[in-house]
């Protein structure tokens, strides 16, 4: 896919910047109910889209706003829709049949503190929910996290084309307070997404061909284990797609993994143990799945520690486990709720990790 | 030169607070810097005090979140509380007089207290009080120039209420014009 941007700079929220990205990736349609904090994604839509190019529809409830999705992507349209923590649970039934229809579609949840009704700020809570099914079923998504506006826009782009390349829900998994926050962003153009040919739609029958029948149900257990190898024969390709950003790798004594905002306040910490004199790198993975399991084995490999801070009580830190398998100790730092640690907190956790272990500056 | 500014702004909601500090971050924007805007947008709001933090830098933003500030711009008693100590020294601390009683103690900052709303009843329209704090915010500090500021209304408040634009580039101009006697005291 070729990105090309506007020239002009612009200062929008998070949220606003999603929501005139998914104009600009000319979706046919988004099916939303409010929630806060993503509420002004259905709003700038209903405002902003022009309702020759498709639909824009506050539905009764998320289950409504899913199952609406469901149908329209089964026509072979590009649909999304976007919640918040709370709104994705109750959206989960309805993603796992998109999952086994092999439909793809856009999914955003701009999360918050739970569990339960919970608070309206930031969490990183829902990545169990996110990177490991959520719904019943052995089903994947694709899940982008955005760090900045500008990746808030660019990933609508990139999380659509991967869904119809793959023909999967795909999901941006974000945070409130990248949903509330302005910042510079220079919006890619219209036309950059090409449009696909969906050639598996249910759309009627036509008389020259077959009718396209969408199933996620069988009689049959072989049937459905026959589908289940597909989608894993799927998600074993999807691994190609793996994205994340290194920072201030060589050298590094200590590696942070973190993603979303998370990563955003340890490049913070980083600055402030940079003038102690240690050095530590850090590892941002941009797709939550496929996960960069890979590249972390490597890195854990040359360094003495890995720190994992997330705003939640340690999810991710089980995948980093799993890749370091023993190579060098993993540490934990989070805060729940809705709770987000200071640069200084992350820099204390970091230099206790130098004691503990005597890591040599 | 390198520029690294985070301010706060907090108060009751109404004060124009969230205004202010998108003006202030579509100014930092005008001259080609790096800019965040954090509102407030949790229980905080709903219960009638708002805050948001601008961040205003020659280089790329880290973390969109601050703990410590340059300064504050704190306009009610709940905010002189929460934020007083979280100004770093040799920062600067503007409030508002009519609505605070307990001023910050502390000597390493630099406390001038506005009497805002008194000057924009004056001036007959008590919206623009927040503009006028703003004026002696941009007068005090190097954070960007009041050119850039009188811009960025225009890019900020919609096009139904730019007849407003005026009284609210005068209001500026009193605020710059207040704090610039305060400093000659």
């Amino acid at each position: 896919m070729n990105m090309s941007y506007d020239k002009n700079v612009r200062l929008m929220k998070g949220n606003e910047a999603l929501a005139e990205a998914a104009i600009r990736a000319e979706i046919d349609g988004y099916f939303g109910y409010p929630i806060t904090p993503q509420s002004e994604i259905l709003e700038y839509l209903s405002k902003n889209f022009n309702e020759e190019d498709g639909v824009v529809l506050q539905a009764e409830s998320e289950i409504a706003a899913i199952n609406m999705v469901f149908g329209a992507a089964g026509s072979g349209k590009r649909v999304m829709t976007s919640t918040s923590s709370p709104g994705m649970s109750l959206m989960l039934e309805g993603v796992s049949y998109i999952a086994a229809a092999q439909l793809p579609c856009l999914l955003v949840n701009i999360s918050r503190g739970g569990p339960g009704l919970g608070t309206i700020q930031p969490s990183q809570a829902d990545y169990f929910q996110s990177t490991k099914g959520g719904g019943h079923g052995d089903y994947r998504l694709i899940v982008l996290a955005p760090n900045s506006v500008q990746e808030m826009a660019d990933f609508v782009f990139d999380a659509i084309y991967l869904a119809e390349k793959y023909r999967n829900p795909a999901l941006i998994l974000s945070d409130g307070t990248l949903g509330q926050m302005m910042e510079k962003v220079r919006l890619p153009e219209k036309g950059s997404l090409p449009k696909f040919i969906p050639d598996w739609a249910a759309k009627g029958k036509r008389k020259d061909k077959e009718r396209n029948i969408i199933l996620t149900s069988a009689v049959d257990p072989a049937v459905m284990e026959n589908l289940n190898k597909e989608l894993q024969k799927k998600y074993a390709l999807l691994q190609s797609e793996v994205r994340y950003e290194l920072n201030e790798i060589e050298d590094a004594q200590i590696l942070i993994v973190a993603f979303g905002l998370s990563a955003r306040i340890c490049n913070k910490a980083q600055e402030i143990v940079k003038e102690k004199g240690v050095s530590v790198g850090l590892l941002r993975p941009i797709t939550l799945y496929p996960f960069p399991s890979d590249t972390i084995t490597k890195l854990s490999k040359k360094v003495q520690a890995i720190l994992v801070v997330e705003l939640n009580a340690g999810q991710m830190v089980e995948d980093v486990k799993l890749a370091v398998n023993g190579n060098c100790p993993v540490h934990f730092y989070g805060r729940m709720g809705g709770e987000l640690p200071t640069p200084e907190e992350i820099y204390f956790e970091l230099k206790k990790i130098i004691d503990e272990q005597s890591i040599e500056k | 030169m390198d520029k690294d500014h985070e301010i706060i702004f907090a108060g009751f909601g109404g004060q124009g607070i969230l205004s202010m500090g998108k003006i202030l971050a579509y100014a930092g924007l005008e001259e080609g810097y790096e800019v965040c805007w954090l509102p407030s947008y949790g229980p905080e709001m709903r219960g009638g005090t708002a805050n948001c933090s601008v961040i205003i830098s020659s280089k790329k933003i880290s973390s969109p979140i601050s703990t410590n500030y340059d300064c504050g711009i704190l306009l009610n008693q709940p905010s002189m509380d929460k934020f007083e100590s979280k100004i770093k020294p040799g920062g600067i601390l503007l409030y508002e007089t009519a609505e605070i009683i307990k001023v910050s103690e502390r000597d390493d900052i630099n406390i001038l207290g506005l009497s805002a709303f008194e000057e924009a009843q004056k001036m007959e329209v008590k919206q623009v009080a927040n503009m006028i704090i703003l004026g002696a915010l941009i007068n005090n500090t190097c954070i960007v120039k009041i050119d850039s500021v009188l811009k960025a209304l225009e890019d900020v408040l919609p096009q139904r209420h730019h007849h407003l634009i005026p009284i609210n580039k005068k209001a500026l101009l009193k605020g710059m014009e207040i704090a610039e006697k305060e400093v000659l005291n």
